[in-house]
């Protein structure tokens, strides 16, 4: 990242939602990088960048395939990549076709020459990273959006490579290592489809015991299963879907259906508040031993530097003995043994004894034997002549507009997100104080006040087409005319998952977080008390 | 970048101050206007859109106009220039010039320093404390040396508005100041040298070509006075470009040669062969930088706004051969702020350089590109430093910053630096013209060539000399018509130097001669005090002129300055604690410790000048 020419924030505001990773992108510009943000508001990061991008809500397949067609255009494609790495291309050149200049100026507001420009800077530059969250994935159609900036990188050929790459950046430090270690409903721990006959044998073989051949369900679909009746049992592992839900009435509503929910979290959460058991769990980072794996899927060790409050117990213990009052004697391993049956079953993973990620501080998967000393890119086998296994192929996708359309009745487009000093629902952030805590607010263009006829600090009513919330109106110049913004953090005085929508994309399981219709009632006074 | 504002705005003036410098805003998201439908949809910004170089001409625009920089005027500047308004504040509190705090639109400066004490100027501030004697609409500052010395007390009146202008008042009297105060307009500079505004004593002596023997030798002055200091037709008639001719002719290597030859040692203190700095930056294997440090304030020193002032067309050449022989296609003149003559003789000077293509892209047809950008100052004696006068060229505050790396590897901007001080480039064309064997027959082994001296304090004539190295103290006194009264002490190289006593007489005036009498040439500082002043006042105003100068940044010099100012005024008013060879002993250690442990030559000298007067007089017991 510091060594790259170009980065792309795309959707991302990383100056607030991931400081640490910023630091890098920091060193990065004051060697001379330049950067581009993509993003409807001005953010933080925005400030940072050479180029704004002030995109409408949920146009960014418009925008990635004019950025396309521009490059293929002018001729700027790494032609030798895209040959012999690559499949697809001749149909993706001809689907986006259609996306010119003009028609993404019209589509996303993003004046032509800025999209001109910004294709040039990426398919020009020497080490280019691109890098998304969840302005990316929180929308209905969040799988084609991402498969829309893959198909840039491939056109361009700024993957794979040192300094060159396609950059998720996950919300925590182990979200890679949750799904890794099969916390994903299609996947068996090493990224091992359950649906794949031999490798789920493999599992059934070391464990003695039959797997379901069928994926499971994912978060959206486990609410659609509560609605339909399908689902009445709910074992929660450190999430809190009664605050994080996009239209929280609906997800109170089935969760409080439940015939048992199970809670198993380091905090008293929300969701916790409506469980049946609630089982206090140890602090991963500082109460117990284990792993886990970063963005750059490199593997490290967490030591266990306290012992938990009295009452409160390892995730290993609880999982343990939960599986002994079921009838199952799993004995007493430590992580280190669970680890060490991992490394048997997962190829990527066979290599990374605890003594050597001790020793090297850390390895990234995949990591096939104790000589191997990990990938550092996961797509160099793109670039061997011929190519490492498949090619990686061009999707042709596009635009889809948000679901929650704008009317006269809900003229603003509300668009979600979050503050450096507040962690998503407040769980973890919302017991400390912080000089630069804003409090519930929704922010607005300076001119959409005046045009609203409200003050900075006046409680508004703020209605979707599924709920309404009150809190105080805060300006921002960030935002343009239109635009509006509230955060999830204060979900006990600011509901604001009450409007947003559960139009989720089917593949992801994700809701369409980033784009609500709304509309802005003037209270009165006795009405906000 | 995380531009965080206070709610102060500009008013329409400063916003005006401000654009005078950096030109209309161009989006809302730099100042202008919001609602441009391009606002909302992009930005541009970014580390690469920082101007922070222009951050100290902008801070200078707002001080013109308005008189000071309020938080409104920063906020703005910030805005404009993409930096934290801390930051900006930082700087602008750093510089004296620059006022964070309201202040009426005239002022005089008024120096209380060494030399003009030694001149009446405590008698001056006296009179204009009093009340009624300076106007409502105009106040009055003590301020460190404004070089001006040989025609003390000196003053620099400044005057902020749509109309705004600097002027010096030298010597300075009641009336004139009071006058200037009154009618406080400022002329344009007029084009030939005036005796009025600055008075070369090279010049005065030629009159008298006795006084200086070997008056025809003269290479440093010898156009100072006689040449008209803004035309460059009468610099070429008097044997200008010569030098350049040459070097062009002989190639870069060879100039590197002659100077090498030469011997030239560099006359900003710290005397570092010149040549060599040239060939390491040549060596660097990157495009290097070259400086020109015109910062002169140390205490007592003025020949290098003698030389600006008299002679810019030589500092422009010197420029230009030395920017040719490193491989510099661009060099900086960082011009002190208090110097507003010399400022406005090398704007002209450059302007008409540039003309007549003795600068530019292909400099007198022979595909050279040289070229040279004019720093102004801002009041920070730190700021002769090398490299707090980068960062100050740069736009931050002007701390030294640590060595290694040293500027001929990464100097400014991170790029390989030379920095001659201007008395030693202006050296450069002669040598170039005569060569660098002719150059060194003059002088002694170790210190070739010939050297100015400012004299000033209880001298019959004061002002700038040029002798060959070699002379003796009581030589150069002599030339300067001797001590006004019994001769009490010399200060040899200014606050940063040392003292000589009425014994030392005849101490050969040569980097060697002067180190062997432990005393430092410096910067060519003979300051002379006869028995009329009290040198232990002397004492506390260099200590608190440290004390005001140090710029804060390591704690052995900002604590030490300020400690050893406390210790001499308890000694002066005759309350030590414990005994006075106590608190002398405990001054000594203070002054190792800064030694040891500064960061810059600043905290390194701040206690010589006192520690060598402790060692030669009994001052308070």
């Amino acid at each position: 990242m510091e060594d790259c020419d170009l980065i792309i924030l795309w959707g991302s505001n990383a100056r607030e939602t991931h400081p640490i990773f910023f630091h890098h992108v920091l060193k990065a510009l004051h060697k001379g990088a330049k950067l581009i943000v993509v993003d409807p508001r001005r953010t933080t990061s925005a400030q940072w960048a050479d180029t704004w991008l002030g995109i409408d809500v949920g146009t960014d397949i418009a925008l990635a395939n004019a950025i396309g067609r521009e490059i293929i255009a002018n001729g700027w494609q790494h032609s030798e990549f895209v040959e012999h790495s690559t499949s697809g291309f001749e149909a993706y050149r001809a689907h986006v076709e259609r996306y010119t200049l003009e028609a993404a100026e019209k589509a996303t507001g993003v004046p032509a020459a800025l999209i001109r420009q910004a294709a040039e800077m990426y398919a020009k530059a020497g080490k280019a990273e691109l890098c998304w969250t969840l302005g990316i994935t929180e929308h209905r159609h969040g799988v084609d959006n991402v498969v829309a900036l893959i198909s840039l990188a491939l056109l361009t050929g700024h993957v794979g490579r040192y300094g060159s790459g396609l950059n998720p950046l996950r919300g925590q430090n182990n979200v890679q290592g949750g799904g890794d270690m099969g916390a994903l409903p299609d996947r068996l721990p090493g990224i091992q489809h359950v649906e794949n006959d031999e490798l789920r044998q493999k599992f059934e073989r070391a464990w003695g015991v039959p797997i379901p051949p069928k994926k499971g369900l994912n978060l959206s679909e486990m609410f659609e299963a509560m609605e339909h009746g399908d689902l009445d049992t709910l074992y929660v592992i450190g999430e809190n879907p009664a605050d994080s839900e996009a239209d929280r009435h609906r997800a109170l509503k089935l969760l409080r259906g439940l015939d048992l929910l199970v809670v198993q979290d380091i905090l008293f959460t929300k969701t916790a508040e409506m469980a049946d058991v609630v089982l206090p769990a140890a602090a991963g980072w500082c109460e117990s031993e284990g792993t886990v794996t970063s963005s750059e899927r490199k593997v490290q060790r967490v030591r266990r530097a306290v012992a938990p409050p009295p009452g409160v117990r390892d995730d290993l213990a609880v999982m343990f003995d939960l599986a002994r009052r079921l009838g199952h004697e799993w004995g007493e391993p430590v992580a280190e043994q669970v680890w060490d049956e991992l490394r048997r079953l997962s190829p990527v993973h066979a290599g990374m004894t605890y003594a050597r990620l001790e020793a090297m501080g850390g390895i990234p998967w995949p990591c096939y034997d104790e000589e191997h000393p990990g990938e550092l890119f996961l797509h160099s086998r793109l670039w061997e002549r011929p190519v490492l296994g498949p090619r990686a192929p061009f999707s042709c996708v596009d635009q889809v507009d948000p679901a929650d359309p704008l009317d006269e009745t809900f003229p603003l487009r509300l668009t979600t997100g979050r503050h450096l000093d507040s962690y998503n629902t407040g769980v973890q952030s919302g017991g400390y104080t912080s000089p630069l805590r804003r409090g519930p607010t929704i922010d607005l263009a300076p001119e959409d006040g005046a045009r609203w006829g409200v003050a900075e600090g006046e409680s508004v009513k703020i209605s979707s087409r599924r709920g309404s919330v009150i809190a105080p109106v805060r300006f921002d110049s960030g935002l343009r005319p239109g635009l509006a913004f509230m955060t999830l953090h204060f979900p006990d005085q600011m509901a604001t998952n009450d409007l947003t929508i559960d139009a989720v994309d089917p593949r992801s399981g994700t809701a369409e977080f980033k784009a609500t219709a709304i509309r802005l009632d003037r209270v009165s006074v006795d009405a906000t008390l | 970048m995380d531009l965080h504002f206070t709610s102060d705005q500009p008013t329409a003036e400063e916003r005006a101050a401000v654009d005078s410098e950096l030109g209309a805003p161009s989006t809302g998201w730099t100042g202008g206007a919001r609602g441009s439908d391009l606002d909302g949809r992009t930005s541009g910004g970014g580390i690469s859109a920082q101007s922070r170089h222009r951050l100290l001409p902008t801070l200078h625009a707002i001080q013109a106009r308005i008189g000071w920089a309020s938080p409104g005027a920063l906020n703005y500047a910030s805005l404009r220039l993409g930096l934290p308004p801390a930051e900006t504040y930082g700087v602008a509190s750093f510089y004296a010039l620059f006022s964070t705090v309201p202040r009426p639109p005239v002022v005089v400066h008024v120096c209380d320093d060494i030399s003009c004490r030694a001149r009446g100027a405590e008698e001056l501030l006296e009179v204009l404390g009093s009340t009624g004697v300076i106007p409502a609409s105009a106040t009055w500052l003590r301020s460190p040396c404004l070089g001006l010395c040989e025609r003390a007390p000196a003053a620099l009146l400044t005057v902020a508005g749509a109309k705004h202008g600097e002027r010096v008042l030298a010597p300075a009297t009641v009336q004139s100041v009071r006058a200037a105060l009154l009618e406080p307009e400022i002329g344009p500079v007029p084009d030939v040298l005036s005796t009025e505004l600055s008075v070369p004593q090279a010049f005065s002596l030629s009159d008298q070509p006795s006084d200086q023997p070997g008056r025809r030798q003269l290479r440093l002055l010898s156009r100072i006075g006689r040449a008209g200091a803004g035309s460059l037709k009468d610099y070429l008639a008097t044997g200008g470009y010569l030098g350049l001719a040459r070097a062009f002719e002989i190639g870069p290597e060879r100039v590197v040669e002659e100077i090498l030859v030469s011997k030239l040692l560099g006359r900003g203190g710290a005397a570092f062969p010149a040549g060599r700095k040239w060939q390491s930056a040549r060596d660097a294997g990157r495009p290097p930088l070259l400086v020109c440090n015109a910062d002169e304030s140390e205490p007592g020193t003025f020949k290098d706004r003698v030389l600006i002032e008299g002679d810019p067309f030589a500092l422009i050449e010197a420029m230009t051969i030395a920017g040719y022989a490193i491989g510099a296609e661009l060099g900086y003149l960082y011009l002190r702020g208090e110097y507003p003559l010399a400022w406005e003789r090398m704007e002209h000077a450059l302007d008409a350089a540039g003309k007549s293509g003795h600068l530019g892209d292909d400099v007198l047809g022979r595909g050279v590109r040289f070229d040279i950008q004019l720093c102004r100052g801002a009041g920070a004696y730190i700021c002769g430093e090398e490299t707090a006068l980068f960062n100050s060229i740069e736009g931050y505050r002007g701390e030294p910053r640590n060595k290694p790396p040293f500027p001929t590897q990464s100097g400014l901007f991170g790029r390989p630096t030379v920095v001659n001080n201007v008395e030693t480039l202006v050296n450069v064309p002669w040598i170039l013209r005569e060569g660098g064997a002719a150059y060194a027959s003059v002088g002694t082994p170790g210190s070739t060539g010939t050297k100015l001296f400012c004299l000033s304090g209880a001298v019959v004539r004061p002002g700038v000399y040029e002798v060959a190295f070699g002379a003796t103290l009581r030589e150069v006194l002599d030339l300067a018509g001797g001590t006004t009264g019994e001769l009490r002490a010399i200060l040899m190289g200014g606050a940063a130097g040392g003292f000589l006593g009425p014994a030392d007489l005849d101490v050969p005036l040569t980097f060697e001669g002067l180190r062997a009498a432990n005393a430092a040439l410096g910067s060519g500082v003979i300051l002379v005090f006869d028995e009329t002043v009290d040198l232990a006042e002397i004492l506390v105003r260099i200590a608190a002129f440290f004390r005001d100068e140090s710029c804060g940044q390591c704690v052995p010099c900002r604590v030490g300055t300020a400690r050893q100012e406390e210790i001499l005024a308890r000694l002066v008013r005759k309350r030590p604690i414990g005994s006075a060879d106590q608190e002398i002993a405990l001054l000594r250690e203070i002054g190792q410790a800064m030694r040891d442990a500064s960061i810059c030559g600043l905290g390194h000298t701040a206690s010589s000048a006192i520690e060598s007067a402790l060692g030669r007089w009994r001052i308070f017991s």
